[in-house]
């Protein structure tokens, strides 16, 4: 069967700082990153939509200790944060100091953009991923 | 359904880098299982090989077929297990099945890793594949960063001040190094302080390196009979008595169980249902301490303490042994060593020891039932698998 939401449609909307995500015609539920069914029914019945790319960080952490090839990255900020659509969406978190950042920083309200880094011999191409950056 | 018994076991010990291959380290630890058994390389009818990362470690694909040859086994099937750091524990679970379903007397199962001979930066890359490779690896997710995210997580979710919870995690660390001390096998036998583990150096906050379990090289390996051949075999049978295993996708989609891990409460469910049992029967436990905060969340998605409060029981000696549950005497994957095609049957290794009394200076007195616990990935798969004395 066909894909609603493809790996590649969804990055290369990303690149454009747009979220894409699935919407269920039977529960209504968001599934982001795109599946072939519904993340909680498993209806194949799916409609993309783009979602406002808001949110809220529920934990964070920052790598000290990075894999090969990304060195120059270090020291970096991982974030899950909880979409307003109900899903939660890793990404980086930006504009903040890495190595200062506590605690203090889970609740608050984060706006989707994104980052690119050269892919490596192990990687199916470049590695894009939501970069969050604070609101306000 | 026949029941199935681990009638010998062997490990090599656990080290950082050294100059053996992968197939030679397994050959090592499963020519010990074998004379342990009283039977020859060609009595075993199928090989299951856990291992994760040897194309990249040695450029070495399809390693399985090698190690059945080197070891003299005689053209049987031979099949390799990737489950990450829980390849060798799936490997045994089917083992289990394709000899309690008939088709297979005596078997072979076990795993090999050469991590630690890649050095830090490509076994960290490669480590972190087992995540998702479209989703998480692009974010720089490495696996410490996987459980400091949960840890932060775990003092938000269950109120445990961070200053607090890093205690407890410490003295996790300090209680696998002690028994690490007294293992011949493993990676470290040193005893840490409080001290060692705040003063070293940050990985992914709030981990500190001796949060972390080490990369490490080595084998594990155990021969599995049918009742009736394990029974002449040896007069020490340890018969598994429950299994299970379970599956989850990206970090995020667990949202609703974080810092608990779904796949685990699934596997440890079926793990007790099909052996009858409940968490108060286990005399002992080796489970996935890859990190300091694992072992907390662990602890309680077994059912040994309740959510939140593990830590609390650290900290009152409860997972030692002669507490509530003996958790790691073998010193862990922190002390023991992590080298995860191998780890998962050698836990059970040490469980079958401590369940036949030959733990010496770590032995879990009278030990009748153990388990073992074993997670691959960012908890995308998780094994359990439950073992009793059979004589």
């Amino acid at each position: 069967m066909e894909h609603k939401l493809t790996y590649t449609a969804y990055t290369e909307a990303l690149k454009q700082d747009r979220l894409l995500g699935l919407k269920c015609q039977q529960c209504g539920a968001i599934t982001v990153p795109p599946m072939i069914v519904c993340s909680r029914c498993d209806s194949t019945e799916l409609e993309v939509v783009e979602l406002s790319g808001r949110g809220t960080i529920q934990t964070f952490t920052t790598i000290f200790v990075p894999p090969e090839g990304r060195e120059a990255e270090a020291p970096y900020v991982v974030v899950l944060v909880e979409l307003e659509e109900g899903p939660w969406l890793m990404g980086n978190l930006g504009g903040v100091d890495p190595a200062k950042v506590t605690m203090d920083i889970i609740g608050k309200k984060v706006r989707l953009g994104h980052a690119v880094s050269p892919g490596d011999k192990f990687s199916a191409g470049e590695l894009v991923r939501p970069l969050f950056t604070l609101e306000g | 359904m026949r029941k199935v018994a681990v009638v010998g076991a062997g490990m090599t010990k656990f080290t950082g880098a050294q100059s053996k291959t992968a197939v030679e380290l397994f050959a090592e630890a499963a020519m010990d299982a074998i004379m342990e058994s009283n039977i020859k390389p060609k009595d075993i009818q199928a090989l299951f090989l856990g291992n994760a990362l040897s194309d990249f470690a040695e450029g070495q694909a399809h390693i399985q077929v090698f190690a059945a040859d080197y070891l003299g086994l005689d053209h049987v099937p031979a099949n390799r297990y990737e489950n990450a750091c829980a390849s060798s524990s799936v490997a045994f679970r089917d083992a289990v099945m394709w000899v309690a379903s008939g088709i297979y007397d005596i078997v072979l199962v076990g795993g090999t890793e050469t991590a630690a001979k890649m050095g830090t930066p490509l076994a960290t890359r490669t480590f972190a594949a087992a995540s998702d490779s479209r989703y998480e690896y692009p974010c720089g997710l490495t696996f410490p960063g996987v459980f400091a995210l949960l840890t932060h997580l775990y003092s938000k979710r269950y109120n445990v001040p961070l200053d607090r919870l890093k205690r407890q995690m410490a003295q996790v660390s300090i209680n696998s190094h002690y028994y690490g001390a007294r293992n011949p096998k493993a990676q470290f036998r040193k005893e840490i302080t409080f001290d060692d583990v705040f003063n070293s150096i940050m990985v992914a906050q709030p981990l500190q390196l001796y949060d972390c379990c080490p990369f490490s090289d080595g084998a594990s390996a155990v021969v599995l009979a049918c009742e009736e051949k394990a029974k002449k075999l040896t007069d020490k049978p340890v018969y598994v008595v429950g299994l299970g295993q379970a599956s989850s996708g990206i970090l995020a989609s667990q949202k609703e169980y974080l810092p608990r891990l779904i796949a685990r409460e699934l596997s440890a469910k079926q793990a007790y249902s099909t052996a009858g049992l409940t968490p108060e029967d286990i005399d002992v436990i080796e489970l996935h301490d890859c990190f300091s905060i694992a072992t907390l969340i662990a602890l309680e998605s077994l059912g040994f303490f309740d959510f939140g409060k593990s830590g609390e029981a650290v900290e009152r000696s409860e997972t030692k042994i002669g507490g509530k549950i003996a958790v790691n005497p073998s010193g862990g994957l922190k002390a023991k060593g992590h080298p995860i095609g191998a780890t998962g049957t050698a836990q059970v290794y040490e469980i079958v020891r401590q369940l036949r009394g030959e733990c010496s200076e770590r032995q879990v007195e009278g030990a009748k039932t153990g388990m073992t616990d074993t997670l691959g990935g960012d908890g995308g798969t998780i094994c359990n698998i439950i073992l009793q004395r059979g004589w």
